[in-house]
């Protein structure tokens, strides 16, 4: 135990006294931060959804031949519905429950006589125009898309006919139902696992390769093996604290990608996206989650850096790896969530279902367990094969 | 005469690659680096491995200090054997080679506390080796340098203080004074004559027969990886000087002028 502590201490100097190595844990980060915020809302638009062939759900309230004529020439898919007992108005609250169920992907109000109000609306008269309004949820690609797609078709009508009507122009009316946290959960947990997955990736790899491959390169590696500690002491030792630092410069990444998403999506303003949605538990199960993931990333970059001669090898053999996790990290995006429990087994796959799962608030707890335990096991099976590759001449003194 | 360390048989065999069978212009998979070696080296006796390049001493040596296995035969060191109980030789055996590097990031100071601790010496006691022996080559003034900016001299010494950290009784040196200038070279020949004064055991390796003659008590003369000669420096010999001598076994081994 305290040969570890020995090897531990002296790889932590190593990199701490080191101020380039020190940047490289924290300028990702920073970088991220800085990068993002000057980007603005430039991808609040490329979060898309719809789709040639999507067929938009509107829930109808009152009638115009016109926009119906309109709507239903343009090409677009969209089937109206009417709810058969109102004959009032549905209130906010409701066109947004009936949103996020999926019932529909919009809601449209059109006032009664909206035809003829708009034949005889005299635009300098002064008084109010006819006005469209429809309900959309912004965090949901569909809704959204169906919004767009109504509002284009109606925008254009509107100008074809001088401005008689207007869509959505009451003041706070709220047209968006997306709640802060719908919003808030969908961009978090759609960029987080990637982002995450990746910052924490390419923390562990430089360090790595260079602590273990670097250091059999430079011959000093035969230095501590001769003297009387225990491969595996020195296995752990340096895995302990190659985790130390990735867990520091991981941190680092997620502190930049949390203060920085807002700003990339433009939501101070708006008052959009905020991280603070989230508690300090879902936040301490991230945090184990990310420890985790990156017991398995270093002790797994470890055993391949202990296989090559040099740092350069080394890279070579971690870049085919690099790109499994990352399309692992992609499949973070595409998740539907409620996965099968089995699947939380699996390395690295189940961080990123366990991140996109507690962003998006659904997460269960025997996830996080599963996810922990798994990726633990799967840290202990390699640092048992480095030990075995340090006890291995034919590895070690490899030319 | 008490022995100390005892080789028996010791071979070992490295694997060529397609591309070193063909810089050897052999079709042999399998190269032969030590073949069936024994000898014994006393308590107290500076103990000298001569031979051409490539004659198998650093594997040897390599295979005493435990940084790599025999495929056969065995060594003990005061009784414990270097493939049975390796780590517990380690604890007894300091070993300098060009091969073991220090890094170029710590400094001299930082790494004889490092590896102090790594073979379990008290601080008390390492603070007060650290002191002699810092002192005695001149290591002090660049006790706080780093490795990477010490000079080649300077490293060779850091390096010999660092292998023998934890005072052990058998002390191996692969070419010690290799890459050394005279000065520096001086100061290593004293330093092992002054382990031999105090008891300890040194086995060291060399093609340099000045080296042998001016240090070694006993010598072994390797060829090809077999022992062809083994004893005290004038049984060996036997009147001729040890240059002759050498040459004189080479050819009877090799069957050819050298």
């Amino acid at each position: 135990m305290k040969n570890i502590l020995t090897i531990m201490k002296k790889e932590l100097r190593r990199f701490f006294g080191d101020r380039r190595m020190l940047a490289t844990l924290i300028l990702p980060g920073l970088l991220i931060y800085v990068v993002y915020s000057l980007m603005g809302g430039a991808l609040t638009d490329a979060v898309g959804g719809g789709g040639e062939d999507m067929e938009y759900r509107v829930l109808l309230h009152g009638s115009s031949d016109m926009i119906s004529a309109v709507t239903l020439n343009s090409g677009v898919n969209i089937t109206y519905y009417r709810c058969p007992d109102c004959t009032e108005e549905h209130d906010r609250d409701t066109a947004a429950t009936g949103i996020s169920e999926g019932s529909y992907h919009a809601y449209m109000v059109i006032p009664e006589g909206f035809d003829n109000a708009v034949m005889t609306y005299d635009p300098a008269g002064g008084l109010p125009a006819p006005e469209v309004k429809i309900y959309y949820n912004s965090s949901d690609a569909d809704s959204s898309a169906a919004y767009s797609t109504l509002l284009a078709l109606l925008n254009a009508l509107e100008s074809s006919m001088a401005n008689r009507f207007d869509v959505n122009v009451s003041p706070d009316a709220g047209f968006d139902v997306a709640t802060e946290e719908d919003l808030t959960g969908m961009l978090f947990s759609m960029l987080m696992p990637l982002l995450l997955i990746m910052l924490m990736f390419s923390s562990c790899m430089a360090m790595t390769a260079e602590s273990i491959a670097g250091e059999k390169e430079r011959g000093t590696i035969a230095t501590l093996l001769i003297t009387p500690i225990k491969r595996s002491e020195l296995a752990l030792g340096k895995i302990a604290a190659l985790s130390v630092m990735s867990l520091l410069g991981g941190l680092c990444s997620f502190a930049g990608v949390l203060l920085a998403l807002p700003k990339l999506m433009g939501g101070e303003e708006l008052g959009a996206v905020d991280a603070s949605i989230y508690t300090v538990g879902d936040y301490a199960m991230i945090l184990c989650v990310i420890l985790s993931t990156i017991l398995v990333f270093v002790s797994l970059i470890a055993t391949l850096s202990a296989l090559a001669s040099s740092v350069k090898e080394a890279s070579t053999l971690i870049s085919p790896l690099m790109l499994v996790v990352t399309v692992i990290g992609v499949s973070g995006m595409f998740s539907g969530g409620a996965a099968h429990l089995a699947l939380f087994l699996i390395p690295v796959y189940n961080s990123v279902q366990c991140i996109s799962g507690v962003f998006s608030m659904s997460y269960e707890p025997m996830q996080i367990i599963l996810t922990v335990a798994a990726n633990l096991v799967t840290a202990g099976v390699f640092v048992v094969v480095l030990t075995r590759l340090f006890n291995s001449e034919r590895v070690m003194f490899k030319k | 005469m008490e022995p100390i360390l005892t080789a028996q048989n010791l071979r070992k065999t490295f694997t060529l690659s397609r591309k070193q069978q063909q810089m050897e212009k052999t079709n042999q998979k399998v190269k032969v680096a030590v073949d069936g070696l024994s000898f014994t080296a006393n308590k107290g006796e500076i103990f000298g491995l001569l031979g051409p390049n490539g004659a198998g001493k650093t594997t040897t040596l390599r295979m005493l200090a435990t940084l790599i296995r025999p495929d056969e035969g065995d060594a003990t060191l005061d009784g414990i054997s270097v493939v049975k109980d390796p780590d517990a030789v380690r604890s007894r055996v300091g070993f300098l080679t060009g091969e073991l590097k220090l890094e170029d990031f710590f400094t001299p100071n930082y790494l004889f506390d490092f590896f102090s601790d790594l073979h379990g010496v008290s601080s008390a006691t390492a603070a007060q080796r650290k002191a002699e022996l810092f002192g005695k080559f001149g290591i002090d003034r660049f006790a706080e340098v780093k490795v990477g900016n010490l000079s080649t001299g300077m490293k060779q010494k850091v390096s010999l203080v660092i292998s023998v950290v934890h005072d052990p009784d058998v002390i191996i040196f692969d070419e010690p004074t290799n890459g050394l200038d005279v000065l520096t070279a001086k100061v290593v020949t004293d330093f092992l004559l002054e382990l031999r004064e105090r008891g300890k055991t040194v086995i060291l390796s060399t093609h340099i027969f000045s080296l042998v003659e001016k240090l070694c008590d006993r010598v072994g003369i390797i060829i090809d990886g077999r022992m062809v000669a083994c004893d005290t420096l004038p049984a060996v010999c036997g009147g001729l000087s040890l240059e002759d001598r050498f040459f004189e076994l080479y050819k009877d081994c090799k069957g050819e002028e050298a």
